[in-house]
């Protein structure tokens, strides 16, 4: 288990070091911050200085192997446009977009993993129909339309709730519904499909010749083997509680990471952009982790594969 | 009266009859065997008979367990029958253990339902169990899950299963099939001991007549989803009457005839969609005249006992061949 534990860890800081590696590159091939944040008409000494002060002069090499000096000693640079800590401007904006990514994760949890299930239970039912209905509705509308038509219908046309900003949670309502319905329909129809597959296998028929009662061979027997599958989707859905709300922060002017990210990448502010790529990417290798782990908890069988 | 009493059951999957009206009776503490190629509805009959088919299966007829009517029961009169009354235990053990449970905890489960047993004391049977079906070091190998034993040693746990209700019936459907030849035999021989000991009947379900004769008396042919012959194993395997039933002693390879043929039953299954006028059999049957394929035959009592449903049954009394079966 221990040896398990370190290979994870070890794979997961390779992943974080690849993506780190590969947005130094890409960032620093794909545009002149001094240009950008400048603008064209900027004395040609102005752009010069600019450049010997950040470094951007150095050979590529030179600046990643310094980056990365910088980054074993957890210094992640200075934002180039307002000269404060990137790492400060990334993590004051965590907490807004975790205020509507967590509601929504709950909500995709709390009524996608039922409504699945509830669906397979009661397999061509009118009920299932309807989940189904609903769930592809959920998950083939873009969010951009989705939002625009919640703002259309809840902000502009019945004047309920404002469409925009952060300032009382009744500004967080749309964001977190356009953010949830998605994510409810993917799991909807993921966890239906997951339990129709469990409820076919041979144990189910056997813990029915038992005796037991359906509700037990539902509780104790179908869905703890469901429940495998549908931990890997939300985990994918735990990774991206911090960057999945890009668009829907832009819409709904939620002050959050996503807006960051736009901000950043187009002001070419490469401390910030990196540290958020650094800090998505952790988050994402740990959701990952954790599904691992999980796995362990749920499958004896990985569970053993694992100690030899 | 019979323990167990299936009259006329008919079951249809989306509108497709697959069984068309079995009568059987099994007593306390017989033996019976159900033989048939796949797909004829040996198993069907008894998942439709103890309500495990999945919904889309209408069962019609009737089943009777000491007078009680099981078709169409309440889930929970359905419930204190299996596993209590009536137990069963699969083709493929492996697969018919939940993954994630330790074979201990899906053991006292039965114990817990049918004889209230919690705690060390359900524990202490489950491990007597084992015991019982022949699982080494029984006390440590309780706490493991079922990945971690073999495919005939899970077979044995799904026995022990079955068991710890105190069935009075245990219907093994295939229980050897997925097993190698070996195992086969010591599954078999634990079946037939059990028997003994606890005086249980069973119902075999196999198309190994070998092991149908190993540890039957008495036996059923099962083609197309009608019984086509029923009689005790020694006149059933030794004059066999049905010519399909002929036709399945004739394709056993025969250790003492060297190198001759077999003589396999010519063509395939009839689709249940597509069902053949008259006796399903007919196209396949050496015997057919035009008559059996215009009516189908009931199963009728012979003049020698036993029953065939044929309009020509084989009515020499001699055996056709000294039939060389695996006997375990």
């Amino acid at each position: 288990m221990l040896r398990f534990t370190l290979a994870k860890i070890a794979r997961a800081g390779l992943t974080i070091l690849l993506v780190m590696t590969f947005a130094f590159i890409v960032l620093r091939m794909s545009g002149d911050p001094a240009q950008v944040l400048l603008g064209p008409d900027a004395p040609q000494d102005a752009v010069d200085a600019f450049r010997e002060r950040w470094g951007l002069n150095d050979p590529l090499w030179q600046q990643y192997l310094a980056y990365l000096q910088q980054i074993l000693n957890f210094d992640f640079g200075i934002s180039m446009r307002d000269q404060s800590p990137a790492i400060d401007l990334v993590l004051e904006r965590v907490p807004a977009t975790l205020a509507i990514t967590v509601p929504a994760l709950i909500l995709k949890v709390c009524i996608g993993i039922p409504a699945g299930v509830y669906a397979a239970l009661h397999r061509d039912s009118i009920a299932d129909r309807g989940v189904i209905m609903m769930s592809i509705f959920g998950f083939t509308i873009p969010s951009f339309v989705l939002a625009l038509v919640l703002v259309l219908v809840f902000a502009v046309t019945l004047d309920w709730l404002p469409s925009g900003g952060q300032d009382t949670w009744r500004h967080a309502i749309l964001p977190i519904a356009t953010l949830s319905i998605g994510g409810i329909g993917i799991l909807a129809r993921f966890s239906r499909s997951a339990m129709i597959e469990v409820l076919g296998q041979p144990y189910i028929r056997t813990a029915m010749a038992k005796g037991l009662p359906w509700r037990e061979v539902v509780w104790k027997h179908a869905l703890p083997n469901a429940a495998i599958p549908i931990i890997t989707l939300v985990g994918f859905m735990v990774g991206a509680l911090i960057a999945g709300a890009v668009v829907v922060e832009s819409i709904f002017s939620w002050p959050g990471v996503g807006r960051l990210i736009v901000v950043s990448v187009s002001n070419r502010d490469l401390a910030v952009v990196q540290c958020l790529l650094l800090v998505i990417a952790a988050s994402m290798v740990l959701a990952n982790l954790c599904v691992d782990f999980a796995y362990g908890l749920l499958d004896p069988r990985l569970r053993q594969k694992r100690t030899q | 009266m019979s323990f167990v009493s299936i009259r006329d059951l008919k079951v249809a999957f989306d509108g497709v009859r697959v069984l068309h009206g079995i009568d059987l009776d099994i007593g306390r503490g017989e033996a019976v065997g159900l033989v048939g190629e796949s797909g004829c509805g040996k198993s069907v009959t008894w998942l439709a008979a103890l309500g495990l088919l999945p919904g889309k299966a209408r069962v019609t007829g009737s089943v009777r367990i000491e007078g009680r009517e099981l078709i169409d029961a309440r889930p929970g009169e359905l419930e204190s029958v299996r596993g209590a009354r009536i137990a069963m235990i699969f083709q493929d053990p492996s697969s018919s253990l939940n993954p994630v449970h330790r074979v201990g905890r899906q053991i006292t489960e039965s114990l817990r339902l049918h004889r209230g047993l919690r705690g060390s004391a359900a524990r202490a049977e489950a491990i007597r169990l084992l015991d019982m079906v022949g699982i080494p070091s029984a006390a440590t190998r309780i706490d493991l899950y079922p990945h971690e034993f073999s495919g005939g040693q899970c077979q044995r746990v799904m026995i022990a299963m079955a068991l710890a209700g105190r069935p009075d019936l245990l219907i093994a459907d295939e229980p050897t099939t997925a097993l190698d030849a070996t195992i086969q035999a010591q599954i078999l021989d634990l079946l037939s001991s059990i028997r003994r000991d606890t005086g249980m009947a069973m119902v075999f379900i196999s198309h190994d007549l070998g092991a149908v004769s190993a540890v039957c008396d008495r036996a059923s042919v099962m083609y197309a989803g009608r019984i086509v012959e029923t009689d005790n194993v020694a006149r059933l395997f030794g004059a066999p009457k049905h010519p399909y039933t002929r036709g399945l002693f004739d394709a056993i390879p025969d250790l003492n005839a060297g190198r001759a043929r077999l003589v396999p039953v010519e063509g395939t299954v009839p689709d249940p969609r597509n069902l053949p006028q008259g006796c399903a059999f007919a196209p396949r049957c050496a015997r057919a005249t035009r008559f059996c394929t215009a009516y189908a035959p009931d199963l009728k009592l012979q003049a020698m006992g036993g029953k065939v449903a044929c309009f020509h049954p084989d009515q020499s009394s001699e055996p056709m061949r000294e039939t060389q079966v695996v006997v375990a």
